[in-house]
């Protein structure tokens, strides 16, 4: 099984307890009925889907209840890094980001 | 809010029929036992942390701020489920609902009594029957005496608490304690096994 670090439990925790909340970092408008149908088909139905590095909202439903992000790899299915809901996008992901945080 | 949890719980209360689901179920293995706790006041609480200390006054028990902890005094636990969350259960018969109902610092407290059933399962192989369905690490170092966490059994959501090195406390919502019991009396015979 998956272990998931939580950040706001601060530990690693069994993946049946988490849950996938789809793409991070995908902000909605300010004005959202300004938005022209092309940008507001891009903020809506349109996810990157990359082959490697993913930025993703995960939730702990059956923990903490909290949403945060994850880094994961698409191509080995491991979490690099997990941070907390509001933090920005990391710059720098951790070279051997896999120690400590999933295996 | 608080106000009219009050009003509520001193309208009903002393009416209320009360029938608890499972009353009184109990089984025994080799190394466990599993039995349906009595009924118990029960209180979900929401607060930000600034109003921590005026509600740890008022319910008399500090409510613990590091995750998967909990805290006990004088037949209260309260119980770290989230940054902001509680279970805060009260088994020696006082209302926690009532001692909020004071506390003037912004909180939200539910009464969940009767939502919730507590189960106890005890003995030396209580850690493998609630594995049998439980993902989390229960070992002593990982899940020492008085922690708490919200977590999952078998297809269910339950809150887990260990009271003692070989004790647990299982609660669980009303509609699923059958099929919680049930799974931890199966999980109880295999430990045994």
């Amino acid at each position: 099984m998956l272990l998931i670090r939580c950040p706001y439990c601060e530990e690693e925790r069994p993946e049946l307890e988490f849950r996938n909340a789809g793409e991070a970092h995908i902000a909605r408008s300010g004005n959202i009925a300004g938005e022209s149908d092309d940008d507001f088909e891009k903020f809506f139905f349109i996810r990157s889907n990359p082959k490697g590095i993913i930025y993703e909202r995960w939730r702990h439903i059956h923990g903490c209840a909290r949403f945060f992000n994850a880094v994961r790899d698409t191509v080995t299915d491991k979490f690099v890094m997990t941070y907390k809901a509001g933090e920005p996008k990391p710059s720098k992901l951790p070279k051997n980001g896999n120690e400590g945080v999933a295996k | 809010m608080a106000k009219a949890a009050a009003k509520t719980a001193a309208a009903t209360s002393p009416s209320a029929e009360r029938r608890p689901a499972l009353a009184g179920r109990s089984t025994s293995a080799t190394g466990v036992k599993v039995e349906v706790l009595a009924p118990a006041e029960r209180m979900s609480l929401r607060a930000p942390e600034a109003s921590l200390a005026a509600l740890s006054k008022a319910l008399g028990v500090t409510l613990p701020k590091q995750p998967k902890t909990s805290a006990t005094k004088g037949g209260r636990t309260a119980m770290w489920l989230g940054p902001d969350e509680w279970l805060v259960i009260d088994e020696a018969g006082n209302d926690p609902l009532a001692d909020c109902a004071g506390v003037s610092a912004l909180h939200s407290a539910v009464g969940i009594s009767h939502r919730n059933i507590g189960i106890s399962v005890v003995g030396p192989a209580a850690a493998a029957a609630i594995n049998s369905g439980c993902p989390q690490d229960l070992s002593l170092d990982a899940f020492p005496v008085g922690a708490a966490s919200r977590t999952i059994l078998g297809k269910v959501e339950i809150v887990l608490l260990r009271t003692a090195q070989d004790a647990f406390r299982v609660e669980c919502w009303r509609s699923f304690s059958d099929y919680v019991f049930t799974f931890l009396s199966e999980g109880a015979r295999d430990a045994a096994g």
